[in-house]
């Protein structure tokens, strides 16, 4: 091979990139499933609890099998995020690890060991412990995740504004001055609210799904009535949290990195007022900075960044200059076309969404059921926006971020491990991907059968108890 | 020097904790083979360990995370320097962990061999290249003046390095061995008990060849005294085990794996890692550990944190006390 060939191919620093953004792309594809569904099986299971109908308790064994389903992956793919920021990014761990690592710590501390013991007691808790108990279970596990998503987004945080530290200078390296600046991070108290309830929209949009697919077929329609509206409501419910506190995240994110906005608007040069217009859509160059055609709302772009009509937005070529001076020669801009895509296919895949559960309510007001086959399958299909749209909205936080990696401090190219080699990087590559295809397709098809079979009829459990009738709960 | 020598003992702590927890759960995954003549068999080891493997598992996550926390040069250098090898056991461990949760989801016969197969392998490869991991630690590799590893994949793989991971693999197997004569009932449990038995003698000649080879080259006088109380309680536990006292042999099994970790983490102090090359770059509780402030704010958590969470998986463990018997598992439909 050429050498030069064989540079680009086996540099370390870039299947590293690569394999960070797709192991941890493929992480996040069951976390929010994770995140969202814990939560509805706690609320069915407490409705059951609260009222004893049998419904409820159908509900809660049927979405918890789903759950579980989905949560071996979360776990699994959870550790090799965990041994990722040692393996590739050696540099980045000696370089952060003094503030970065603490609330790690109190992941795993906290939320993790809290998931995995109360599941435990769950899954097999059904014919073993009283029923408060077992309630208990799994609002411990789902309280465990929440927190779990809440300390490892307050890390990330650190990584686009970082707050409570000091450089030392001797040993190169940032260190911890206040953990609660860190935990009270401004991006992490606006990321936390909105990747939550994004996550609940995920696991709202299977519901909804789900509950068409059985409906349509004419089939359980005792639960999945009553849980087509709960999905409907939850995304709606969820949809407007999600919006209003990216709403929010974006005013901390022109605040702490303004050529995030500027770069997720292809915006060149600074703009106030009516020109600092919000483009729906626009035809050119890659890069942003020739233009042939757009859609654009005028004032838009000023209102999202400051919440004011007359309010001015920083360009790129400003903010360049800027950095340049502040942290000597570079590129201090990300791939524009791919912030600027994935800003706008973020919210628009997730508002499809929404408007989605609006007709949905609609066209079922007052138990009415249509008759046309198309709105069934269209609701069946939608499952995979609010899914599409979150993964594509960290592509754009952590594209955005880019080329830095901790922001103003440690650039993605120093952070990468020095002595892994590219062969290595290349076959933990390959295998991460091979196995992880492998996995997609077998969970994918394990949770159809779960979905299809549909809830176990009212006669198999005990609907006092929650246990199964004649049976034990094993593997 | 407080905080770092006491982040030191409590790294120790972690992962002796691991290792007590899901060495256990290995040894069950690896006697698959053996310890069954047929699926119902094979149910009943499973469901062993169904409620807990998980949680036993989070164990590494942890112990992963407060390293990281609190010497974050160790971590930085051990993961990136051990890389092919983490891939394996992160490999490995996926593989076990799909498996418990999606062996059970198809009847089909040819669907279960395949999972209880990776179930074997997934359980046998991370017994035993752990220890080819803590027997390199042991040993100390060749650092540049950053604490980067600047060898081969092959030198990680000397006969030390090869001893200790069969060590690990041959104790965790008894450990697992043991743990199913005490959580089953019938054939399977006295299956266990003479497997437990013949395992037994092959595991502590190993075992005691590492711990003398270990002794020699890097004992220290706390270290040589944990290693010997290591092989009183291997002792104990077999002769338990010949006796029918199930839970005393897995009490003492329990204890000696502790013993063996406990003892490697001592012959460290107070370094972390030994640069074999130059001592000059040799890794130090000193100069790896986070700064004061950190190790503060952590060990303010862990003394919070850390009994709540035993006495909560102390509980979980309470709970799920039953022996597992076959006609258990055969009223379960599935
Ligand atoms: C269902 C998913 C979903 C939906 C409908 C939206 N978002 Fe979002 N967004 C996410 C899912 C998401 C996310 C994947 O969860 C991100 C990635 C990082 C984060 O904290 O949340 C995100 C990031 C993110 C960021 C980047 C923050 C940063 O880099 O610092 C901004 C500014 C917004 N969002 C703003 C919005 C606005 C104004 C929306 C409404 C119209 C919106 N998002 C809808
Ligand atoms: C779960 C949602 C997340 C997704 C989908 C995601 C996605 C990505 C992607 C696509 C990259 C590659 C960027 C590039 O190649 O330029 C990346 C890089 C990275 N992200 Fe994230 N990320 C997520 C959350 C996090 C969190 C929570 C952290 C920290 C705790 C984190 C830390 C990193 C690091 C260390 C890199 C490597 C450096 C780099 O290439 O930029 N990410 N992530
Ligand atoms: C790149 C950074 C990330 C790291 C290092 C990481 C680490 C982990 C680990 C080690 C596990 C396994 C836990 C277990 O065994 O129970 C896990 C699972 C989980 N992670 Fe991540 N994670 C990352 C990104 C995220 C993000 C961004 C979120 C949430 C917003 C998240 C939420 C969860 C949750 C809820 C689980 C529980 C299991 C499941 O969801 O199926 N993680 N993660």
């Amino acid at each position: 091979m050429h050498p030069l060939l064989a540079d680009e191919i086996l540099s370390p620093l870039i299947l590293s990139r690569w394999q960070f953004g797709l192991t941890t792309i493929y992480h996040f594809l069951f976390v929010p499933l994770t995140i969202g569904m814990g939560f509805t099986v706690a609320v069915f299971q407490t409705a059951w609890y609260r009222t004893g109908r049998a419904h409820y308790l159908q509900l809660a064994k049927f979405f918890g099998k789903i759950f579980l389903i989905n949560f071996a992956m979360g776990v699994v793919t959870g550790i090799v995020q965990e041994f990722q920021f040692g393996m590739n990014w050696s540099n980045y761990s000696r370089f952060v690890g003094d503030v970065f690592g603490a609330p790690l710590a109190l992941e795993g501390l906290l939320a993790f060991f809290l998931e995995a013991t109360f599941l435990g007691v769950w899954i097999f808790g059904w014919d073993r412990v009283p029923k408060g108990l077992h309630l208990t279970s799994i609002w411990g596990a789902t309280v465990g995740s929440i927190l779990s998503a809440y300390f490892i987004i307050a890390a990330n945080s650190f990584m686009q504004h970082p707050v409570g530290y000091t450089i030392d200078k001797a040993k190169g390296r940032a260190e911890l001055t206040s953990i609660w600046e860190v935990l009270t991070n401004k991006v992490a108290l606006a990321a936390f609210p909105h990747t939550l309830f994004a996550c609940f929209m995920v696991s709202a949009a299977v519901i909804v799904a789900v509950a068409c697919w059985h409906i349509s077929r004419g089939q359980n329609l005792d639960t999945m009535r009553p849980a087509l509206r709960f999905g409907l409501w939850m995304m709606i419910a969820s949809g407007a949290l999600t919006v209003l506190t990216g709403d929010q995240l974006g005013l901390a994110m022109v605040e702490t990195n303004p050529m995030k906005m500027a770069s997720a608007e292809a915006l060149y040069h600074t703009s106030t007022g009516f020109n600092a217009s919000f483009s729906i859509f626009t035809l050119g160059t890659p890069n942003g900075s020739n233009e042939l055609f757009s859609i654009r709302v005028p004032y838009l772009l000023s209102f999202l960044s400051t919440h004011t009509f007359d309010g001015t937005v920083e360009g790129i070529d400003n903010l360049q200059a800027q950095y340049k001076a502040a942290y000597g020669p570079g590129n201090y801009s990300p791939i524009i076309w791919i912030t600027y895509w994935s800003f706008r296919w973020m919210m628009g895949l997730g508002i499809v969404a929404i408007l989605i559960s609006f007709v949905g309510l609609f066209v079922t007001r007052k138990g009415r059921m249509p008759k046309n086959k198309w709105i069934w399958r269209a609701a069946v299909w939608s499952f995979p926006l609010p899914l599409a749209s979150m993964v594509i909205g960290w592509i754009f936080t952590e594209m955005g971020r880019q080329p830095w990696l901790v922001f103003g401090l440690l650039k993605t190219s120093d952070g990468v491990s020095p002595n892994t080699t590219g062969v290595e990087v290349l076959i933990s590559l390959i295998a991460f991907t091979a196995i992880y295809a492998t996995l997609a397709v077998v969970e994918f098809r394990l949770i159809l059968k779960a979905a299809h079979a549909g809830p176990e009829a009212p006669t198999k459990i005990d609907v006092v108890t929650g246990k199964m009738l004649h049976e034990a709960t094993v593997y | 020097m407080f905080l770092p020598d006491l982040w030191f003992c409590l790294i120790g702590l972690f992962f002796t904790g691991y290792f007590v927890l899901d060495g256990f759960d290995f040894g069950v995954g690896m006697s698959l083979p053996f310890l069954s003549k047929d699926d119902t068999d094979r149910r009943v080891l499973i469901n062993t360990i169904g409620p807990v493997w998980d949680l036993n598992e989070t164990w590494v996550i942890v112990a992963g995370a407060c390293l990281f926390a609190s010497f974050p040069e160790w971590y930085a250098t051990i993961f990136s320097g051990f890389y092919l090898i983490m891939l394996m056991i992160l490999l490995a461990l996926i593989l076990r962990g799909v498996s418990f949760e999606y062996r059970h989801q198809r009847p089909d016969h040819k669907w279960k061999r395949n999972f209880d197969r990776m179930i074997f392998i997934g359980s046998v490869v991370p017994a035993f290249l752990w220890g080819v991991v803590f027997a390199n630690i042991v040993h100390g590799l060749a650092l540049d003046k950053g604490f980067n590893y600047t060898g081969s994949l092959g030198d990680l793989f000397n006969w030390y390095a090869i001893l200790g991971g069969l060590a690990t693999l041959l104790l965790f197997f008894v450990h697992g061995v043991i743990f199913v004569s005490l959580k089953t009932d019938g054939e399977i449990r006295v299956r266990a008990r003479k497997l437990a038995t013949r395992a037994g003698v092959v595991a502590a000649v190993v075992g005691l060849v590492f711990l003398i080879v270990t002794s020699i080259q890097h004992g220290t006088m706390v270290s040589i005294i944990l290693s010997a109380a290591a092989v009183v309680a291997l002792i104990i536990a077999f002769v338990q085990n010949l006796r029918g006292r199930e839970g005393w042999a897995f009490g003492f099994m329990a204890a000696t794996i502790a013993l063996v970790i406990v003892s490697l983490f001592a012959t460290l102090f107070p370094n972390v890692l030994v640069a074999t090359n130059d001592p000059a770059h040799t890794m130090t509780i000193a100069n790896a550990s986070s700064s004061h402030y950190t190790l503060e704010v952590m060990s303010w958590i862990a003394l919070i944190f850390v009994p709540l969470i035993l006495a909560y998986q102390g509980f979980t463990y309470w709970i799920f006390r039953k022996r597992v018997t076959r006609s258990l598992v055969t009223a379960a439909s599935h």
